[in-house]
């Protein structure tokens, strides 16, 4: 009995393995300049995970097929050194290989929160609220207004709360319901909640950023290829959530360019 | 043709004939709303988060806070008897609100105290209906797409904002009235009041972004008395 469960241990342990070391389950393709960083991080941890837990299924197994038919008169071997020496032993293990992924990790991180964006990265805000998301360009005047929560209305299409009367600088932005952004060109992402947390996760992209209440969260990334991706919340904020999204569109300069046109005629 | 529908016929120009012999019953208010000035923009709505509602539109529908028509004239204002009638029970059948195309339709549902409101969904996506009144007791109620109509009643007179809790576009107006003395101007922003006893009114026009406005009428007879209102338009 005991030899059988060893080997139904080994069993689940390697057949577990196999999808993940065959790569059967692929990432979406990465459209960004910083996700094959992610990606080698994912990579890494998976890798390290995964040669940790095949070791302890496999001793696991060993022991169980060694010691599991000992008459119960046998007196139980300690670990050497005792207790002790097992506890600092395990924290020692587990310790360098947690910390050894943070040491691999500090480049994608500091790529994506610890260095500011280029001087030219194109500006655009993010406002989340349920269960929707709204962005807004600051225009040909390169300025974004200031927000007054208390005009927000959103039967009127002003999800930002603009006073356009007042602020000069709010007449030239441009609010869209779809994310569009030229191919190639750093996007620097000011992000916004209206309401309650929600968060930014385009897959693609490899970016994921909760939005926080009161605090201007900001990010930058680069996008690198043409497409249609979807951008979800991934923190439950209500019982919309299900249901709030937009797209990202990744165009070419000109077919930004013809897109923004689009947009401002329709402000 | 049957006994049952001689028997509908006759029934018909019975009903046809007694009104005919009473007439008109009393006077009517009649006129048009208008604006000065230029009104605000009203920006296409983008529903592309909801493509089974954005595949409906060959044009994106435009917002209907103010919706205006030729000549100046204002749609969607309701014009009522604010003063001067009793209260009247409420009629037996229903308003409907219909959920469709991620829009509410009517934009603005005028309907009496305790008369029974039934909303509908006709869309293939759950909408969340949240009208925000406040005197009257507010909810929230959810409908998914294939359900029942919501049958709801208010017991206040006042007028409700609507709003979905999903798609933050949809926006609509319940207009809760006392009396059965009201109408919703329509393209070309005029408006009737009919079957007005002799006596002194106060009508009220109310416009979703504009406010209200009011004035007094003197009804005397079966005469038929214009009143126009003039709504200053803010452009922004």
């Amino acid at each position: 009995m005991g030899k059988f469960f060893a080997i139904t241990i080994l069993v689940i342990a390697i057949l577990s393995a196999i999808p993940i070391v065959m790569h059967t389950w692929e990432a979406p393709t990465d459209i960004s300049t910083h996700g094959h960083l992610i990606d080698e991080q994912m990579s890494e941890t998976m890798a390290e995970a995964g040669i940790s837990f095949l070791a302890a299924q496999f001793l696991l197994a060993f022991f169980v097929w060694q010691f599991s038919n000992r008459g119960t008169e046998t007196k139980l071997k300690s670990f050497p050194g005792g207790a002790k020496a097992l506890v600092i032993a395990a924290l020692l293990v587990v310790g360098v290989e947690v910390l050894a992924l943070g040491v691999f990790g500090v480049k994608a991180w500091a790529d994506v929160y610890l260095t500011p964006p280029s001087a030219d990265a194109m500006p655009i805000q993010v406002q989340a609220g349920q269960f929707a998301f709204y962005f807004r360009y600051p225009g040909p005047d390169g300025k974004f207004g200031p927000l007054h929560p208390e005009r927000i209305n959103e039967g009127s299409q002003e999800f930002f709360g603009l006073d356009k009367e007042h602020d000069v600088d709010s007449r030239d932005d441009i609010v869209t319901a779809e994310m569009a952004v030229p191919v190639n060109k750093e996007i620097h992402l000011l992000m916004h909640a209206k309401d309650v947390g929600h968060s930014f996760f385009v897959r693609e992209l490899r970016v994921q950023q909760d939005f926080v209440p009161g605090l201007d969260v900001s990010l930058h990334f680069t996008a690198t290829k043409v497409g249609r991706y979807e951008i979800v919340c991934t923190q439950l904020c209500g019982l919309g959530h299900y249901n709030m999204r937009a797209y990202l569109d990744v165009l070419s300069n000109d077919d930004f360019n013809e897109w923004m046109k689009k947009e401002t005629a329709m402000q | 043709m049957g006994m049952k529908h001689l028997v509908m016929a006759g029934a018909v120009m019975l009903a046809a004939s007694a009104v005919a012999l009473a007439g008109p019953a009393g006077g009517t208010v009649s006129g048009k709303v208008t604006y000065e000035g230029t009104p605000a923009k009203m920006k296409p709505i983008d529903m592309s988060k909801e493509p089974s509602c954005a595949k409906m539109y060959t044009t994106p529908p435009l917002v209907e806070t103010v919706v205006t028509g030729s000549g100046n004239t204002l749609q969607d204002v309701v014009v009522y008897i604010s003063a001067g009638v009793p209260d009247d029970p409420a009629p037996s059948n229903a308003a409907v609100f219909t959920q469709k195309g991620c829009r509410y339709i009517p934009h603005v549902l005028a309907f009496q105290v305790n008369q029974e409101l039934k909303i509908t969904n006709e869309d293939q996506t759950s909408h969340n209906i949240h009208p925000l009144p406040k005197l009257n007791r507010e909810w929230n109620k959810s409908q998914p797409p294939g359900t029942p109509p919501i049958s709801e009643k208010y017991d206040k007179a006042e007028f409700i904002p609507v709003k979905c809790n999903v798609h933050p576009w949809m926006h609509g107006n319940f207009a809760v009235m006392k009396n059965s003395h009201y109408a919703i101007t329509g393209d070309g922003g005029a408006f009737s009041l009919a079957n007005l006893p002799p006596g002194k009114y106060t009508v009220t026009a109310w416009q979703e972004s504009y406010g209200d406005q009011s004035q007094e009428v003197t009804i005397s007879g079966s005469e038929t008395k214009t009143i126009n209102f003039v709504f200053k338009a803010k452009p922004y």
